[in-house]
């Protein structure tokens, strides 16, 4: 019988508890701290922590209800020991450690990005991913693109956003055009019926002088204020601004330059393999694009069921699980959150 | 026999029994708590030579403390409560300093720990009652550093005391004389005493000219 494994995700504003068995999926329940940060218009780390303490033990309570399980069938805990905000990051860090001393079974702190990567094994059924993998991973708080040799052994960080996350450049815009937080579904509702290509916005990092240094990394930032000007400009000149078109068009240069730098890394590095993960896989546009070019590039998608593509601790029990199952040994009790660690450190 | 369990300062655990500490171990850093707390719980029982089956409960301090570390604390003794099978028992950290300070003196005191931000929190208890319990004048409050001094001389006859650290053992003592006199324990809520540092932005700043 497959290992009960038991992940804990509290690196943003999601707090997630997941339970497998092996790769199957028995709870995933997530509590959202959204709501909270909706008034000050992106995620506020204290408010996060805050929301994550709260919502620790009753998730917990309510992931074992779900998966049926008695806290003595568990077999090992993982966690997300980073990347994350620090603060978010060390509620799950401390409740794991006190749960893992208090039922006497190892503990697994893992890569919240490399879980991303790991959760698809859940959905997998018999054709399970195979490696090596390009992943796109993109949400409020990450856009990274990894070159994934081996989930538990060997991932490269080919490049990431060298300014905001793409996600938080959604919440931007929607804001700067009078939509609600969070950003994502706002822009989407109101991009339906404009035009993608009516403002040819800019693809960050994509001009050949920033392709030699930066040819898989993301910037949004830039992006951000091209909208901001032209519908400053609309606004100056008295002209009522197409919100539907600006929406769709701001889209597609987020989706356009995400794509295009995901599939050129799987054509560069021979890889007709490419998973997304993150809770930007939310956006239907991102869903379409990636469709039809990865069709067209004869590259096969992977896009997780989005329960699982969003922060949750499933993804986290998943990962946990593989490396368990690998006879990796268990972390030490002395890890920390660790805000920036790198995607090479799968375990810490 | 108690788990006590405070990082509203360093991070402190402890564990108690009929009046006596069996074991404590304690980290005065103020920054590692996320560290330390996994190998301190596991050291505490090691020099307890107890098993967690024989704990009857978890105490949290519930406070006050600067955030990020006190959360710690709580989140540890939550979630050990949970998988052993045991209660949780808040209790108010200052409540172990006076616990100790009114031990060791005859005057009531004014309990004051760091807040960072050139503020402290502050308390005041005017003595032991007659189960050894700390009565409290005044509940946990921030003020200015500056305002401090001015603040004790208006509580006649109290000694300001000042501490660094919050001993674990100290609250599960007090824990336990709480939970033996059948008063009930703090709240289940940490006591941040501060709103999250954030404000509400006036919209969307014009990135033109
Ligand atoms: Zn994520």
């Amino acid at each position: 019988m497959s290992a009960v494994v038991l992940g804990i995700e509290t690196s943003c504003d999601e707090t997630g508890i997941g339970i497998v068995r092996g790769t199957r999926l028995l709870a995933n329940v997530i509590a959202s701290s959204m709501e909270e940060h909706a008034r000050y218009g992106g995620v506020v780390p204290e408010v996060a922590a805050r929301a994550h303490l709260e919502a620790l033990t009753p998730a917990l309570s309510q992931a074992l209800a779900e998966a049926g399980v008695t806290l003595g069938e568990i077999d090992a805990i993982a966690v997300t020991s980073g990347p994350g905000l620090a603060g978010a990051l060390m509620v799950g860090v401390a409740a794991a450690k006190a749960l893992s001393l208090a039922l006497g079974k190892p503990l697994y702190a893992v890569n919240h990005l490399v879980g991303h990567v790991g959760v698809d094994i859940l959905s997998a059924g018999e054709a399970a991913l195979e490696y090596p993998t390009i992943a796109l991973l993109v949400s409020g708080g990450h856009t990274s693109l990894l070159l994934v040799r081996d989930l538990i052994s060997d991932v490269e960080l080919l490049g990431e956003t060298i300014d905001d996350a793409a996600g938080e450049a959604f919440d931007k815009v929607a804001r700067l055009l009078g939509l609600p937080y969070p950003g994502g579904p706002e822009i989407d509702r109101a991009a339906e019926g404009g035009d993608p290509n009516a403002i040819r916005f800019p693809r960050g990092l994509s001009l050949p002088k920033d392709m030699a240094q930066h040819r898989y990394d993301f910037s949004f930032s830039g992006l951000k204020t091209a909208v901001a000007r032209w519908v400053e400009r609309e606004r100056d000149e008295g002209a009522e601004v197409p919100i539907a078109d600006v929406a769709a068009s701001f889209r597609e240069a987020v989706v356009d330059v995400l794509l295009t730098k995901a599939i050129a890394a799987c054509e560069e590095r021979g890889i007709p393999r490419l998973l997304l993960g993150g809770g930007v896989v939310a956006n239907r546009r991102m869903r379409e694009v990636a469709d039809a070019r990865c069709q067209a590039a004869g590259i096969q998608l992977r896009i997780p069921p989005l329960s699982l593509c969003t922060d949750n601790g499933a993804m986290i029990a998943a990962l946990g699980a593989q490396l368990l199952l690998a006879g990796h040994p268990a972390s030490g009790l002395d890890f920390g959150a660790d805000s920036t660690l790198p995607v090479t450190r799968i375990q810490a | 026999m108690l788990l006590a369990i405070d990082t509203s300062a360093g991070t402190s655990v402890a564990i108690v029994d009929g009046g006596r500490v069996l074991a404590r171990c304690d980290s005065d850093d103020p920054r590692r708590h996320a560290e330390v707390i996994g190998e301190l719980i596991a050291a505490c029982l090691d020099e307890a030579r107890i098993a967690v089956t024989s704990l009857d409960g978890v105490v949290a301090g519930m406070g006050p403390g600067p955030f990020t570390g006190l959360r710690v604390g709580i989140a540890a003794a939550r979630a050990f409560a949970v998988g052993a099978g045991l209660p949780i028992i808040p209790a108010v950290s200052h409540e172990a300093i006076a616990f100790e300070a009114l031990e060791a003196r005859d005057r009531p005191v004014i309990v004051a720990t760091d807040a960072r931000r050139q503020e402290v929190y502050w308390s005041a208890y005017s003595g032991l009652d007659d189960r050894g319990l700390p009565t409290r004048r005044h509940a946990p409050s921030l003020t200015k550093v500056a305002e401090l001094e001015h603040l004790v001389s208006g509580f006649d006859g109290y000694e300001l005391v000042q501490t660094r650290t919050v001993s674990a053992a100290a609250l599960g003592l007090v824990a336990e004389l709480q939970r033996a006199s059948g008063r009930a324990p703090a709240a289940n809520e940490p006591l941040y005493l501060r709103s999250p540092d954030v404000t509400l932005s006036a919209g969307p700043k014009r990135v033109t000219g």
